[in-house]
């Protein structure tokens, strides 16, 4: 803007921006850090406070068909007797740097970021969050945009139609999608539009966006309409309560008193302050999706994060569970740090410092 | 409008004054009953001049002022009567041409001016959303407008001040802003609605002292709406004193002060506070609550209170007094004789004063 520098006495804007955003970022760290922490104490300390020992653990890992020496060595060759300050410094060494695993007959490379490697399938869990990744991510931007947009939309409509048949039809409908689990209506939409209309795909298949849009797309459709039924129901609530609060606030007569046309007034000063407290939700929501849709995922078996944890989980592989978990905690603080950053910009009360 | 034939006033005779309001009803039909928040009010208004109104809260000032600038929600609030606004009926306009109308040929000025101004945008985008609404022009143009009317208002520093967002403000400033946003299109009729209650008592004066200069600067119509009699006294021409949504004194604001002929306005003048007596004895507050809107009393609706009521076998409790020409040219609505009221004004009103 035409703004001629800074005021004295106060310092200019892109500097506390600057200094601003330096301070979320050493914040996300630490938070990363300290949810580290409490990730390997609960698959590390955990089970040995409640009377495992590293013998048990290192059962664990090799399979419970191993013999009572070859399980002993195990655990000393994995560390398991360290301290374990000794092997939580390890185990972050290796996400940064990779590790190597000594398992007797072959010592197993893990390169950096090594999340961990699974004893079971002898390979390191990394390149398999990466793999899976893309299903994951593909169902959750799919699915977070049809919700956003439709329960806005709904919100606002069903808000400025107070009492009307459509709000009350889409409250009504938003209270059972709500209220329905994800395996229920997905199983519901599975039979109708899948096995009984033949529309939708029946799920199980995952086409990467790059090698075929249409059928990436066609393979989705099932799964994006049920995961977004269940949140837009949530933000077409969270809207509608929202636009009625902003609607009534006197900030929107001043707009019609300047002559704005209706849609503006709602548009422009209504939605903006019922919008603010979405974006939260939003970004915590999507991030909290992406560790893993598990619901949705297993009901379409899609071959995501959150069914690949459901699989480690069944098969009791805790170094796959733990890389899953340690990738969904690194979503939401990088969520968090997005929704302050966003916040900042959205809502210019929020001093930044 | 919807409004029942009975209650329309056939249209009689073209208006003389540049604001004529004539028999203005606006009614609200609520779950308690239907609610007379203004009920047969008429006054005229030209450019150059003011007119206060004054009334305790809840008497319908504010219903009053919304109701000319057509903000009342035609779904909750039943409007009859007419306005003329410089030779056009606003009643029974269509809303788009009022629309038009509002911020461009009559703008308002609101009580509290840190609710009135949406948080979310800078005053500068708020003042030149008001000008570009009304006026083909480019944003920078509009900026420099916005500039200048800051200026214009008082606002040091306008060309910075104009990107800070309303809680970078204060309360006077805040005012000011919203001052300059209404008088974005220069407006021949402005409405302020208690501009001065929620400001302290030295930021009070200076924007009186602004509106007074802005008012003669602009030539237009300004209604002036406060509860606080020493407003009106210091600024209109003409005042209009309002109880239970009817007028019931109106005239040149020197012979209301000075021979003021309704026990209301006595009422009024004996509550309002004067820097020469002590805090306790000069506030002498109306006895009584203000009547219901939904079933006023029968007959004159101040009677409940009035001190005067039933005199020498006056009909206050049966007949709801007219308001009808009194002497030295205002107007009242009384069953006391003329006589008899200007006797009671020397003898017991004025030396209390
Ligand atoms: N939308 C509405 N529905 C029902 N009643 C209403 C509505 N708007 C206003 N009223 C009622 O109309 C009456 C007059 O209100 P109004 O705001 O005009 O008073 P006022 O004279 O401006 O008072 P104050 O000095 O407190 O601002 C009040 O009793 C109020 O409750
Ligand atoms: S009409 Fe009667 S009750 Fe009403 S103000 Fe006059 S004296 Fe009082
Ligand atoms: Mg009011």
């Amino acid at each position: 803007m035409a703004g001629p520098g800074p005021r004295p006495g106060r310092p200019s804007r892109p500097d506390i921006v600057v200094t601003y955003l330096g301070r979320r970022l050493i914040g996300a760290v630490l938070m990363l850090l300290v949810v580290s922490m409490v990730t390997f104490a609960i698959f590390f300390v955990v089970p040995l406070v409640a009377g495992g020992s590293s013998e048990n653990l290192a059962a664990r890992y090799v399979g419970r068909t191993a013999g009572s020496e070859e399980v002993a060595d195990t655990a000393e060759r994995l560390g398991f007797n360290d301290p374990l300050p000794v092997q939580y410094g390890r185990w972050l060494k290796g996400i940064v740097a990779g590790d190597e695993y000594d398992l007797g007959p072959s010592v197993e490379r893990c390169p950096a970021p090594c999340f961990g490697y699974s004893f079971i399938n002898r390979s390191p869990v990394w390149p398999e969050l990466l793999d899976r990744l893309p299903v994951t991510l593909s169902l959750v931007v799919g699915a977070a945009t049809i919700w956003l947009l439709a329960g806005v939309s709904i919100g606002v409509l069903s808000a400025l139609r107070r009492g009307s048949v459509f709000d009350r039809a889409a409250m009504g409908v938003a209270l059972g999608g709500v209220s329905l689990p994800i395996f229920f209506t997905g199983l519901l939409s599975l039979v109708i539009f899948s096995y009984g209309l033949g529309w939708t795909a029946p799920g199980s298949s995952f086409t990467p966006l790059l090698e075929n849009p249409a059928q990436w797309a066609y393979n989705l459709i099932l799964p994006w309409v049920t995961l977004a039924f269940l949140f837009a129901a949530i933000y077409a609530r969270l809207t509608r309560a929202g636009m009625l609060e902003t609607m009534s606030e006197d900030y929107i007569r001043t707009a019609r008193a300047k002559g704005l046309p209706e849609r503006r007034v709602v548009m422009k000063h209504g939605l903006r302050g019922a919008l603010t407290p979405i974006v939260t939700i939003f970004g915590l929501d999507v991030s909290l999706l992406m560790g893993g849709a598990v619901l949705t995922e297993s009901t379409f078996s899609l071959p995501g994060l959150g069914k690949y944890a459901i699989d480690a989980i069944t098969t009791n592989d805790l170094p796959k569970v733990m890389g899953v978990t340690m990738l969904t905690a690194f979503f939401v603080v990088f969520a968090n740090l997005i929704v302050d950053i966003v916040y900042g910009v959205v809502d210019p009360r929020v001093r930044l410092g | 409008m919807t409004a029942p034939a009975e209650l329309t006033v056939a249209p009689g005779a073209p208006p003389e004054a540049y604001l004529e309001v004539r028999d203005l009803r606006i009614h609200f039909p609520t779950d308690d009953g239907l609610v007379r928040s203004v009920d047969g009010l008429s006054f005229q208004l030209d450019r150059g001049r003011t007119l206060g109104i004054v009334g305790e809260s809840g008497s319908g000032k504010s219903v009053t002022s919304l109701g000319i600038l057509g903000l009342h929600n035609r779904r909750n609030a039943r409007v009859s009567g007419q306005i003329w606004l410089d030779g056009q009926e606003l009643v029974g306009a269509s809303p788009e041409t009022v629309r038009r109308l509002r911020g461009k040929t009559m703008a308002m000025i609101f009580q509290d001016p840190l609710s009135a101004l949406n948080p979310y945008y800078t005053v500068g985008d708020q003042i030149i959303e008001a000008y570009r609404i009304h006026h083909q022009v480019s944003k920078p143009a509009a900026r420099r407008h916005a500039i200048d009317l800051l200026d214009r208002v008082g606002i040091p520093q306008p060309a910075r001040r104009v990107d800070d967002y309303p809680h970078q403000f204060s309360g006077g400033m805040r005012q000011r802003a919203m001052i300059a946003m209404s008088l974005s299109c220069d407006p021949e009729l402005l409405i302020a609605d208690e501009p001065t209650t929620a400001l302290d008592v030295t930021v009070q004066a200076q924007i009186l002292d602004l509106m007074r200069d802005l008012q003669e600067e602009f030539n237009s119509a300004l209604i002036l709406i406060t509860h606080d009699l020493g407003v009106v006294a210091e600024l209109a021409d003409d005042v209009l004193v309002m109880y239970g949504g009817r007028c019931v004194e109106q005239g040149a604001a020197e012979t209301v002060f000075n021979a003021a002929q309704h026990p209301y306005t006595w009422g009024l003048l004996g509550s309002m506070p004067r820097l020469d007596r002590d805090v306790r004895t000069r506030l002498l507050p109306i006895q009584g609550t203000p009547p219901s809107l939904i079933t006023p009393p029968p007959g004159c609706v101040f009677h409940p209170r009035c001190p005067y009521a039933e005199r020498d076998g006056i009909p206050c409790r049966t007949e709801v007094p007219e308001l009808v020409p009194a002497e030295s040219g205002h107007q009242v609505a009384c069953h006391l004789p003329p006589a008899q009221r200007r006797e009671i004004f020397t003898a017991e009103i004025a030396p209390k004063l």
